[in-house]
Parts: structure tokens; C-alpha cells; sequence
């Protein structure tokens, strides 16, 4: 079981889940993941997105109720 | 047994926060029941923000730094002798020097750091004003640019999330005071899929830029920089050409705190209402040194530290906690060299910047000489 980290980025305005998700990226090894929580549903959407393009891996994208947890494993 | 305050680090909020402390415990520390500790970094006390004048010739030098010593209240203990370890267990700081601190109560203010060597080419091929010597040298190559393409390139995690956008617009208005307008093309690029991490900043930039003519590319993370060939790549497979490439380098925390096994990269885990570093009662953390997802700015750093203040104030002086920080956050925007804006939010309000004015760049520009009264405490 990889290391993985928590961003538990729900009602925060400012930098925004990918820009955090980009961010703890960068300071993990690569294998390790990251679980983002959002409360907004465009994060749902926009992280596989960016994720598919850099080359990076998707582990799962999961409705919570009242928010989301997208989880990314830093692959290169 | 005195009460010990220990502030590891000399920037914006370890200023604020041993300021502000010494006013609100001054009868406890007469009595001797109190005492606060600084570790600081540098004698010189660094208006961070005044550097985005620099550039432009718009703020002499001597107008960003003060004494530390003399910000700092005089009984405070101020030492210039960095951390190299710190043990929350054993409740001890090392320093350089190799003395050692105890404390009650650890406040971690380590701060960040720009990174450009984190990015291949980027320290040979790019410039950046996030350091005296950067801004310097920025101002040199802006003096001495005459055309071509300019690249602003914004890269995460960074500090003061407005400031791409301010020194973009600032370089247009440079360049069109200039006459050289028609001569001088920008691009700026951003991490995420719009113009700003904050929604409405981004949205609100949109038709800014295109009024001005400015170009974007956005979903743009930097992959590597090639100084000779001067271009810049993408991990998102885009190439740029450039021929002054002004770069807003990825930061890191301090090195202290990831060799004291306190959060990766230097950003320690930290609870966003109480700012108590996760796990630990005695330690609280503010400024660019927090995990927490919100902008690292001046500004932050200053409320966190005026929560700060109280609650340690509070335990000390009723034994009960006083209030969370509610997530504020207020930042001036630069819409060119004569007019700006601003945002604030918190938590669970978002931010809505207004259109810009005149008037707001003024209070801006007086707030560059307001700040060392907020650095006293005062402000």
C-alpha cells in the first residue's frame, strides 16, 4: 500500500483543488498517491481531465454525499 | 516558571505574532511570567510585497527593508540564528549556532521559497521578481527590452497569487508608456484551466486581457525551460517561444521543517480553523509554512497571526481558547500602473473583485507604508 496524501480542499476558494492537487504532486515520490476532497463538482471533472493529459494515473473519482474524493497516483 | 513563547522565524506573521503577544502579555512579562523568543533568519526585515515595484523603477530599495531589531518590540528576544531541527516530542528547537531552545508554546512561521532550480533551464533561462536580486536583475531586461515575445509564467504552489496577474498587466502599461505597445507581445500561462486559481479573479481577467490584447495558455505546467533555443515546455506537451521569459517559480517550504519530519516540502499539516500543527496542542503554525488550502499571501499570514496572538494570549492569561480563524483573506490587485482592485473571502464567502480604481491603487500604494505598522502590531 502506497503513501497518500490528504487534501481536504472542500469550501476552500482559493488556490482550488487541482492547483493544490498540481502542488502535492510535486512533493510526493512517484507510486505515492494524493486523495483530493472537493465540494465542487467541476473538481470531479476537471482532475481526470488534466490527469489523462500530463500522463498521470487515476485511481477513482467517488461521490460522497456532499462532496467528492478524487485519488491520483504521481506516475513520472 | 516563566511561561516560554518560542516563534520560529523573523517574516510577516513571526513578526506579527510576537508583536501583537508582547502587547496583549506586557503585565505578564514584567512580572517575569512570560518570556518570547524569535529565531530569525536575517537582520533585515523584507517588505516582500514592494518588490513587484522594483521592475518598474517604481520603489527605491531602502523603502522594503527595515532593521529586524527595531520592528521588533525591544523585550522581545531576538536571535539571528536559524532552526536546524525541530523536535515537537522533546519540545526543543537546535539551532545553527548549536544552542537549543525549550518552549511551552511553538509558533512554526519557516515560511516558503521559490524553487527555480526545481525546473530544469529555468535559473539559467528565466526571469523572476520574487527576490531582491531577481527583481533586479528583471529590471535590468525590461530597461534593455525593446520587442518581441514575453512570456509570464506562472508555476505552483506559489506565494501571492495575484501578483502574476498585477505584473502583467503593469508590463503592458510599461511597454505601451514606452511606445513600444505594437512591439511587444505577452503570453501568460497559469497551472489550471483558467486565468486564476480563484473563479471569479479568473473570469474577471478574461475580458482584461483581451481588452489589452494579451494572450493566454492555460492548463500549462512547466516541464522544462531551454535557455539557448529559448523556449519553454509544458508537461501538457505545449511549446512556447520566448524572448524574455519572466517566470513565477514553484515554492517550497523551509528545509527545516521536512528534515525535522514536519510535513513534506516543507509545509506542515495543519488543522484550518485552531492552526494548531495536526496533532499538537502546544504548536501552532501560520503563514506560507500551513498545508492549508487557501492563497499563501501577506494577508493570510496576518489574520492567522492575529488569531494566533489571541489564543496564546487567551491560555495564558484565562486558560481557555478564544476564537478560529474563519479562512480570511484580502488582496490588493495592480490593474496597471495607475488603478487596481481587491478580493477578500474567507471560508464560506467567495471573493468578488470590484471594478478597478484609482482610488484602491492609492490605498494600495499607502498600504506599502502602512505595513510596518501591521509588522508592529499596531496595524
Amino acid at each position: 500500500m502506497s503513501e497518500r496524501t490528504l487534501i481536504d480542499a472542500r469550501g476552500a476558494f482559493c488556490p482550488g483543488p487541482l492547483m493544490e492537487l498540481i502542488a502535492a504532486l510535486k512533493a510526493i515520490e512517484i507510486g505515492e498517491e494524493v486523495e483530493v476532497l472537493s465540494s465542487d463538482k467541476g473538481s470531479a471533472d476537471d482532475i481526470p481531465e488534466w490527469v489523462a493529459k500530463v500522463g498521470h494515473e487515476m485511481v477513482g473519482v467517488e461521490e460522497k454525499g456532499d462532496h467528492w474524493s478524487v485519488v491520483v497516483r504521481r506516475a513520472k | 516558571m516563566a511561561k516560554k513563547i518560542l516563534i520560529v522565524g523573523g517574516g510577516l506573521s513571526g513578526t506579527i505574532v510576537a508583536n501583537g503577544l508582547c502587547r496583549q502579555l506586557a503585565h505578564q512579562m514584567r512580572q517575569g511570567a512570560v518570556s518570547i523568543t524569535v529565531l530569525g533568519t536575517s537582520d533585515k526585515h523584507l517588505y516582500q510585497p514592494g518588490l513587484l515595484y522594483v521592475p518598474f523603477g517604481r520603489i527605491r530599495e531602502a523603502e522594503l527593508f527595515r532593521e529586524q531589531k527595531k520592528v521588533l518590540d525591544r523585550r522581545i528576544n531576538f536571535f539571528i540564528d536559524p532552526a536546524t531541527h525541530i523536535d515537537v516530542e522533546a519540545k526543543t528547537v537546535s539551532t545553527q549556532s548549536g544552542r537549543s531552545f525549550d518552549y511551552d508554546y511553538l509558533v512554526l512561521a519557516t515560511g516558503s521559497r521559490i524553487r527555480p532550480d526545481a525546473v530544469p533551464g529555468m535559473e539559467e533561462g528565466a526571469h523572476w521578481f520574487y527576490d531582491l536580486d531577481g527583481a533586479r536583475k528583471l529590471r535590468d531586461a525590461l530597461a534593455a527590452f525593446e520587442g518581441g515575445r514575453i512570456v509570464v509564467n506562472v508555476n505552483a504552489p506559489h506565494k501571492c497569487p495575484v501578483a502574476p496577474l498585477e505584473i502583467t498587466f503593469m508590463l503592458d502599461e510599461y511597454f505601451k508608456a514606452r511606445g513600444l505597445g505594437d512591439k511587444v507581445e505577452i503570453t501568460y500561462t497559469y497551472p489550471i484551466g483558467r486565468l486564476h486559481a480563484l473563479e471569479p479573479v479568473g473570469k474577471w481577467a478574461v475580458p482584461e486581457f483581451q481588452k489589452l490584447g494579451i494572450k493566454s495558455e492555460t492548463f500549462f505546467n512547466t516541464k522544462a525551460v531551454d535557455p539557448k533555443a529559448k523556449k519553454i515546455e509544458s508537461e501538457e506537451g505545449v511549446t512556447l517561444d520566448y524572448d524574455l521569459l519572466i517566470t513565477i517559480p514553484p515554492h517550497n517550504g523551509a528545509e527545516v521543517i521536512e528534515n525535522s519530519g514536519l510535513g513534506k516540502a516543507g509545509w506542515v499539516p495543519t488543522n484550518p480553523k485552531t492552526l494548531h500543527r495536526e496533532g499538537s496542542d502546544t504548536v501552532f503554525v501560520v503563514g506560507d509554512t500551513t498545508n492549508i488550502p487557501i492563497s499563501k499571501a501577506g494577508s493570510t499570514a496576518h489574520f492567522e497571526a492575529d488569531t494566533v496572538v489571541d489564543n496564546i494570549a487567551s491560555l495564558i492569561t484565562e486558560n481557555r481558547w478564544a476564537r478560529d480563524y474563519d479562512g480570511k483573506v484580502y488582496c490588493f490587485i495592480e490593474t496597471g500602473m495607475n488603478t487596481g482592485t481587491y478580493v477578500w473571502f474567507n471560508y464560506t464567502t467567495p471573493p468578488n473583485p470590484g471594478p478597478p480604481s484609482q482610488m484602491i491603487h492609492w490605498f494600495k500604494l499607502a498600504y506599502n507604508r502602512l505595513y510596518w505598522l501591521s509588522a508592529r502590531g499596531l496595524l
